[in-house]
């Protein structure tokens, strides 16, 4: 479904770095605030609750849920076919956007709240993405 | 009692609509302006403020030859304008200038001098949300859709009815792009582009511009048309990242810049004639008519659905045709302003009634902003 080396890379920053890291070690990496406990994403060095900068990497759990999506008609290089873009819940309160892989694309296969499990994929410039498929797929 | 201060005295949009392939986009701006400097009838020399967005203001003054007191380039996308006559009125109320000229163009369809969209690599929507195929606004601006269905309720017949009952609306005005009549079941049937988005969900693709200018209310009688005043205002931000959207089914800076204008004009929902919500697809009338608080949460289908937004309803809702109709060259807001205006001035194609005051709600970019405007016929609610 997606040609991996031709998906818009990322380019991180130094503030990001440490998703990337996560990312290439198959780790989904947030963001905890130290003083108020919020968990947050994207990355920044600071929390976006109570402005401390006293924050740590946690890994998620990288379980989640379909909370929406839409499903592209229009060609795109990096895919094959109408695909999803889907918004995805994680377990510890953050959302993210992604694909869900291993599964039809269609409304009658993507079921809203269906639960996911992230998984890794490699692109181009040693680049690893976070991507997300039915919990309990191969 | 909430008194207006400053007002709309001159409005008009670029000469043409629709397809303008020998005009650039500064042009289309300059036209525009041109028509609004003349409907109030002013002299290039007498405006003493730009705003716009899309193009620096910089760039329009000097190609408009005005050496300006005030400058806003506030570019938050397709509501800027909303922001702009906000702005506008403070800088008016506060003596920074007298006479304001907002202009929008954009050569949206033919694409002539116009500057690229985007997000680059480095920037947080370009690493966590570009590598999984967003292509613009019909896949992200859409991305919520299917959770506020299911939260709330609301079918996807509910929401093919709002293309079909802006397209009613449409077939009232000569300048609308689409005025052919159509159905629930013709959108359903229509292209897909996104699901659960069709085409005819989505908005047009065209050329165009518009152009308002203000004065001090105390001024608006001294001018050859019917003042329009600016009787209250909001305006907020939530994310330019559609995924960080802290619920998707409902807008945080739609609920913050609605209440506050209405707070501001010391109205209530009964108050208000007219309607216009910017409509870049078929949701955001949904979205706009709940987080306005015009309805409770989840009726929004149901009302639209029963014609009480349509021609002849008790809650008339974007008369113009709006951006699924009427025209959309990208940044909506400008044209959802002058509809009002038009509502309030009586000179409407699809005329309402005595309308004492109009809502014009405005989005930028993805669910990433909000303008509200409240427009009246009188100087203050009494």
């Amino acid at each position: 479904m997606i040609d991996f080396s031709l998906v818009t890379v990322p380019q991180p920053t130094p503030e990001t770095a440490h998703f990337y890291e996560g990312t290439a070690a198959g780790e989904l990496r947030l963001q905890q605030c130290n003083q108020c406990q919020t968990v947050y994403f994207p990355p920044r060095p600071f929390c976006p609750n109570c402005g401390s900068r006293s924050v740590s990497v946690i890994v998620a759990s990288g379980q989640g849920r379909l909370l929406s999506y839409v499903i592209n008609h229009r060609p795109h290089p990096a895919f094959e076919g109408p695909y999803a873009i889907a918004i995805v819940g994680l377990e510890e309160g953050v959302t993210m956007m992604s694909n869900i892989l291993q599964v039809d694309q269609t409304p009658e296969a993507l079921i809203l709240d269906m639960p996911l499990q992230v998984v890794f994929r490699a692109c181009r410039d040693g680049i690893v993405l976070p991507y997300f498929q039915p919990l309990g797929a191969e | 009692m909430a008194r207006a201060k400053v007002a709309i005295v001159g409005a008009a949009e670029t000469t043409e609509l629709g397809k303008i392939p020998g005009m650039s986009q500064i042009q289309l701006h300059a036209d525009a302006a041109l028509n609004a400097i003349e409907d109030a009838g002013l002299k290039l020399t007498d405006i003493d403020g730009v705003a716009t967005a899309g193009e620096s203001p910089t760039a329009i003054a000097h190609y408009l030859g005005i050496a300006p007191n005030w400058v806003d380039g506030t570019a938050v996308g397709g509501c800027s304008f909303m922001l702009h006559v906000r702005h506008a009125m403070a800088a008016i109320e506060s003596g920074l200038c007298q006479t304001v000229l907002i202009t929008h163009g954009e050569s949206g369809r033919s694409q002539v001098g116009r500057a690229g969209w985007g997000s680059a690599p480095a920037s947080l929507a370009g690493q966590f949300e570009a590598p999984y195929g967003g292509m613009g606004p019909t896949t992200t601006f859409t991305l919520p859709v299917l959770r506020f269905l299911k939260d709330t309720g609301t079918t996807q017949e509910q929401l093919a009815s709002v293309a079909v009952s802006q397209r009613q609306w449409a077939t009232l005005n000569p300048r609308a792009t689409l005025q052919t009549p159509t159905t629930v079941d013709e959108v359903l049937a229509d292209r897909m582009i996104a699901y659960p988005f069709t085409k005819s969900m989505c908005c047009l693709v065209t050329d165009g511009g518009g152009a308002l200018i203000l004065v001090a209310a105390e001024r608006a009688k001294d001018f050859p048309q019917k003042p329009v005043y600016l009787l209250g205002s909001g305006e907020s931000t939530e994310t330019p990242m559609i995924s960080q959207m802290i619920d998707l089914t409902s807008s945080r800076a739609f609920k913050m810049a609605g209440a506050r204008a209405f707070l501001t004009a010391g109205i209530e929902h009964k108050d208000v004639d007219h309607l216009m919500i910017y409509d870049a697809f078929a949701h955001l009338p949904l979205y706009g008519l709940e987080d306005l608080g015009f309805c409770q949460r989840g009726e929004a289908g149901a009302l639209i659905e029963s014609g009480a937004t349509a021609p002849g309803g008790s809650l008339p809702l974007n008369t113009n045709g709006g951006g699924l109709s009427y025209m959309h060259s990208g940044m909506y807001g400008m044209y959802a302003l002058q509809e009002s205006v038009r509502q309030v001035r009586g000179t409407a194609a699809a005329q309402i009634d005595d309308v004492e005051i109009s809502v014009c709600h405005g989005v930028g970019g993805m669910f990433a902003a909000s303008g509200t405007i409240v427009m009246s016929a009188s100087p203050a609610r009494v």
